[in-house]
């Protein structure tokens, strides 16, 4: 259980974290948190030539939000995010999520965007950027790109970020006036990985009607999955019944297929219902 | 297989500077026991699960099986030996262990003694569920869980008799000293 040998540079700026990153090419691995990685370099289910740690680069970490998003920093942790006043206001499902990362002692130093560029398609803030539809800003040495969630998980553990990249700052969108969320999950334990877990967005009109309705899954699928299901217009049982349809879970020494489409059904019910709630409470305000 | 690279660094334990060449991959967990010799922080699982390896890392709980020595540098670590007060007195934490019964084999012990030392910094006045969130993130095998619980709530008691204590003699009012990390 001890990591295997690498070599390892501490930048202290981004623009030396990115050519160090270039020059590595596909030898370097970006460390941060290392909530995620640290575990796997101990079990050796991965050996990176060289690990480049970002965690004095105290220009990533920030919380910026205003009126249209909230802006994470590379090296902001869980903690700090569930924390931060302006982007629980601006985005409550931020909170709602966050809580439900693993345990208080790793969120002190996990960070958010690594556990969204580590995509495990069991983690609670893939499902997040997927559902918001937000977006993460990758730069590389000669240049910068903003890359949509709905491109950004390319498979289990994969995400768009290339060797010699560093993404620098994810983007959540934030809520819309008439606008609710909710995010529930199962688990063996809490804190441990969900059995499975979904995340809502519902948003209603001025005469209350549904006019969004959307759910992000996790541990269902290879990659974040998202289902609009806005075509059930405010039933969630027959919402919760076409998740069951479209949902194809694989199963696991946790849980058979069968259970886990049984609970993604619960769970939509249950979340579009929160995100619903959520939803009227705020219009009220409006 | 060619030497491997070693990284000076230097790490504030309990007060105390220590200066140590390490290679990368040497772990924060492993530094601690086995090149600062202080075995109290103990090792389980070393993947993150178990939290018996917790640290104070700036004040906050962190794992140290989950950080790089190297990623370290120039922090200010708090280990269980750094709990107890100066004059040998256990820490309210350590404390209410003994008065609660909240451990048995101990093995687990120097993880909840760090979390909860953090944790009732920022809530120095925990309900039971929120007790148990603290916790949630270590395993013991022995206890149950249900005296590590009575003794959150009972140090949460021993701290604030003791902020009491500190701050009422003295001049009365002026600046409280309780903000600080220490």
């Amino acid at each position: 259980m001890k990591p295997p040998p690498f070599g390892y540079s501490r930048p202290e700026s981004v623009v030396e974290a990115l050519s160090t990153l270039a020059s590595l090419g596909p030898d370097g691995k970006v460390l941060a948190g290392g909530q995620s990685l640290l575990p796997i370099l101990s079990m050796r289910l991965a050996a990176p030539h060289h690990l480049v740690d970002i965690n004095r680069l105290a220009e990533l970490d920030y919380v910026r939000s205003d009126a249209s998003t909230v802006r994470v920093g590379a090296l902001a942790r869980h903690a700090r995010v569930l924390a931060d006043a302006g982007a629980r206001a601006a985005q409550p499902l931020l909170a709602q999520a966050l809580r439900l990362v693993a345990h208080a002692t790793i969120r002190n130093r996990g960070t958010t965007l690594g556990s969204i560029v580590h995509a495990d398609p069991s983690g609670e803030m893939t499902a997040v950027l997927a559902l918001l539809d937000g977006s993460v800003r990758v730069a590389g040495a000669s240049n910068e790109r903003q890359v949509p969630a709905g491109e950004f998980f390319r498979g289990p553990l994969e995400s768009a970020v290339q060797a010699g990249e560093l993404a620098v700052e994810a983007s959540f969108p934030a809520l819309a006036p008439r606008a609710g969320t909710a995010f529930v999950e199962v688990s063996r334990r809490h804190g441990d990985y969900a059995v499975c877990g979904v995340a809502a967005l519902v948003e209603i009109d001025v005469d209350r009607a549904v006019v969004v309705a959307r759910t992000a899954y996790l541990s269902v699928s290879p990659i974040p999955l998202v289902l609009d299901l806005c075509e059930t217009a405010g039933d969630f049982a027959a919402a919760a019944a076409l998740a069951r349809e479209r949902l194809d879970p694989e199963p696991d020494i946790h849980a058979s297929a069968d259970y886990r489409r049984h609970l993604a059904g619960v769970l939509t019910e249950r979340a579009l219902r929160g995100a619903h709630a959520a939803a009227v409470e705020r219009s009220a305000h409006v | 297989m060619s030497e491997e690279e070693r990284f000076d660094v230097r790490l504030i334990v309990n007060g105390a500077a220590h200066d140590v060449q390490v290679p990368a991959r040497r772990l924060l967990s492993d530094c601690i026991r086995h090149d600062l010799r202080l075995t109290g922080t103990h090792v389980g699982c070393e993947h993150g699960v178990c939290g018996a390896c917790t640290v104070l890392v700036d004040g906050v709980a962190m794992r140290s099986c989950l950080m790089l020595t190297v990623s370290a540098d120039g922090t200010e670590i708090t280990t269980v030996e750094g709990l107890t007060e100066p004059d040998g007195t256990l820490s309210p934490v350590q404390q209410a262990f003994e008065d609660c019964h909240g451990l048995q084999c101990g093995f687990c012990t120097p993880g909840f003694l760090t979390t909860i030392t953090a944790g009732l910094r920022t809530n120095p006045d925990p309900s039971e569920d929120e007790a148990r969130e603290l916790i949630g993130g270590n395993l013991c095998r022995c206890t149950g869980y249900q005296n590590i619980v009575r003794s959150v709530l009972r140090a949460a008691e021993l701290q604030s008799a003791r902020d009491r204590a500190t701050l009422a003699p003295a001049e009365g009012a002026g600046v409280a000293q309780s903000e600080g990390r220490a």
